[in-house]
């Protein structure tokens, strides 16, 4: 029986200045995370020592340095949220790992609640920049010169589960999901064949079908082994493949579809084999094409389009539904997986208030339109990229939305007060809530620990290695009983 | 897990600090202009009334973009071409 698909995501985004001749992106990360302010405003530290990035799925270690700050340099790199998300400063780019969630209901609106953490803390960073400098900031994965940033998503899986059987049943789907979850891209780069537009915005960026790199040689499925949960127990897939959306439809197709995959991987309802003759041509050749009509050649011999392809796992997902009792939120992914590839195999077109790639090339062809441009003209280029400002005046996508043009899944009111408030129904519950409450005492956090430093005592780590548990049924009561971290750790003793 | 979205209890707003925020961003779903969706049931139906309303409906479509044109074009970025030129990112993840 599957495990519940317990899940999040993690965001890079593009980050500049404007006129400051000295823009230096690091520091500009590290400006726009210390901007965002919380009352608990504590000087926690993420727990480095729970981490190790370098193990990998297939079962071995891979020699490397693991990257540990100094202990100022963590603290100015990592904001731990009252909501349970991770803000931080990745390399040369600001990253939103969201809070742990159940559902895709509930994914959708995490995510959209770190795009407007980023937007608060945009503003706030301008107010110290210099005269005439302004930050921006864009969800993408891409500057269009062979750059690229990920947009990854994690689910938890059962350790039963074989890597290898993962990496079979995955792969097609990995590589023909994009036709509803990409996010657009106006030409191609990376040495990838020239095109007009192109479905995702990562496709060209992948070089390799499985390994444990995401910076150098992409691979499609990632290897990373680490769980931040009981190791014994659980894996968690690290997904990379995936873009950067806007669109809530689109997240939440894009995740519900995936997770429904995995549950049906652990329980073996995967019965058709779909193995493609050659992954990493086919997830840049169904990108290519936004007519969604390129066949890709399968090791069986068959030709398929991505779309048919993902009819078949479509048909699989309904037939192993079919003998279970679904929860709603699930029914809905069912009927918007079902209603989004009977349009693309009409016209991909209908979804141009659904999916992020339709949405933007509609924009972008009634643009060129009105102004008889062509793909090549710099103004086509900026509307690809200012689709993906955080500026809700600016950004187009924002622009769509207000306009009715963007088919919502959650509510305004929903997102805003997630930037505040964490899932009630996983770990992330308690370290939001720790957070609110003991704030200060709070020395360090990871996935699955928080760590407290109260009354010159030694530093007391609580463990979370199951993210179901430390939800509000679990710990709601524990922390009403628990006036001071103190008490908290002596009655968790108990 | 079965999860009742229906009788979730009603959030709690609790202040950010940015209650500027929410205007921009607060286009609640009521307050938002509805598009008819493309390819939709009415196609218009058939002959030459059929042919009218689908005039008609090609119309309003041309007339909604062009009204979408002008809204992109009051915000898009001017100096398209420096501007996508300049925005220049190193790898991550």
């Amino acid at each position: 029986m599957a495990i519940p698909k317990v899940m999040g995501t993690e965001l890079e985004y593009g980050i500049t200045v404007k006129g400051d001749p000295d823009f230096d992106p690091i520091s500009s990360c590290v400006l726009l995370v210390n901007a965002y302010r919380e009352d608990h405003a504590g000087e926690i530290l993420w727990d480095y020592d729970q981490e190790n990035p370098l193990a990998d799925a297939r079962g071995f270690q891979v020699d490397g340095e693991k990257y540990t700050p100094n202990q100022q340099e963590n603290i100015a790199r990592n904001k731990t949220l009252v909501n349970g998300a991770r803000y931080y400063v990745d390399h040369a780019h600001p990253e939103y790992s969201s809070p742990e969630v159940t559902n895709v209901r509930d994914l959708v609106i995490h995510e959209k609640a770190g795009e407007r953490v980023l937007e608060i803390s945009r503003r706030e960073a301008n107010a110290l920049l210099p005269d005439g400098a302004y930050m921006l900031l864009y969800k993408n994965n891409s500057d269009r010169k062979g750059n690229s940033y990920g947009s990854h998503e994690n689910y938890l899986m059962d350790r039963r589960t074989s890597f290898k059987q993962i990496v079979e049943h995955l792969m097609p789907f990995f590589v023909t999901r994009q036709v509803y979850a990409g996010a657009g891209k106006v030409g191609s780069e990376n040495r990838s064949h020239p095109c007009d537009y192109q479905i995702s915005q990562r496709a060209d960026f992948f070089e390799t079908e499985v390994a444990l790199d995401t910076m150098v040689k992409r691979p499609i499925i990632n290897t990373r082994d680490e769980p931040h949960a009981d190791r014994e127990k659980y894996r968690r897939l690290h997904v990379i493949v995936g873009d950067a959306n806007l669109s809530e439809y689109t997240i939440f197709l894009r995740n519900g579809a995936t997770a429904l995959v995995l549950s049906m991987i652990e329980d073996g309802a995967i019965t058709r084999n779909l193995s493609l003759r050659d992954p990493v041509r086919a997830i840049k050749d169904a990108s290519h094409d936004p007519s969604c009509t390129v066949e890709l050649q399968l090791e069986s011999g068959k030709r398929m389009t991505a779309v048919e392809i993902q009819k078949l796992y479509l048909e699989m997902a309904l037939q192993y539904s079919s003998t279970r009792s679904l929860d709603p939120i699930t029914k809905d992914v069912l009927r918007k997986w079902e209603h989004v590839l009977g349009a693309l195999e009409r016209d991909p077109m209908e979804l141009e208030q659904q999916i992020d790639w339709v949405m933007k090339r509609a924009m972008i062809e009634g643009f060129m339109q009105r102004k008889s441009l062509d793909w090549d003209s710099p103004q086509v280029q900026m509307l690809d990229l200012q689709y993906h400002d955080l500026r809700p005046d600016k950004g187009l996508y924002y622009l769509l939305e207000r306009q009715g043009r963007a088919e919502r899944i959650v509510t305004d009111e929903e997102i805003q007060a997630a930037i505040v408030e964490p899932p009630v129904d996983t770990r992330a519950y308690f370290r939001g809530m720790c957070l609110k409450k003991y704030g200060p005492a709070v020395f360090g956090v990871n996935w699955d620990s928080i760590s407290f430093s109260a009354d010159d005592e030694p530093i007391k780590r609580i463990l979370m290695a199951e993210p179901l548990k430390g939800s509000k049924v679990h710990v709601e009561e524990l922390l009403q009983s628990s006036r001071t971290a103190a008490e908290l750790v002596k009655n968790l003793r108990a | 897990m079965e999860i009742d979205i229906t009788a979730r209890p009603a959030r709690r707003h609790v202040g950010t600090g940015d209650a500027s925020l929410r205007p921009i961003f607060g286009a609640a779903e009521s307050q938002q202009k509805k598009v008819p969706k493309r390819g939709g049931d009415d196609d218009g139906g058939k002959g030459e009334e059929g042919g009218q309303k689908l005039a008609k409906k090609g119309k309003e479509l041309k007339e909604e973009m062009d009204a979408l044109v002008d809204e992109i074009d009051e915000v898009l970025e001017e100096n398209a071409e420096e501007f996508v030129k300049n925005y220049v990112q190193r790898g991550g993840e």
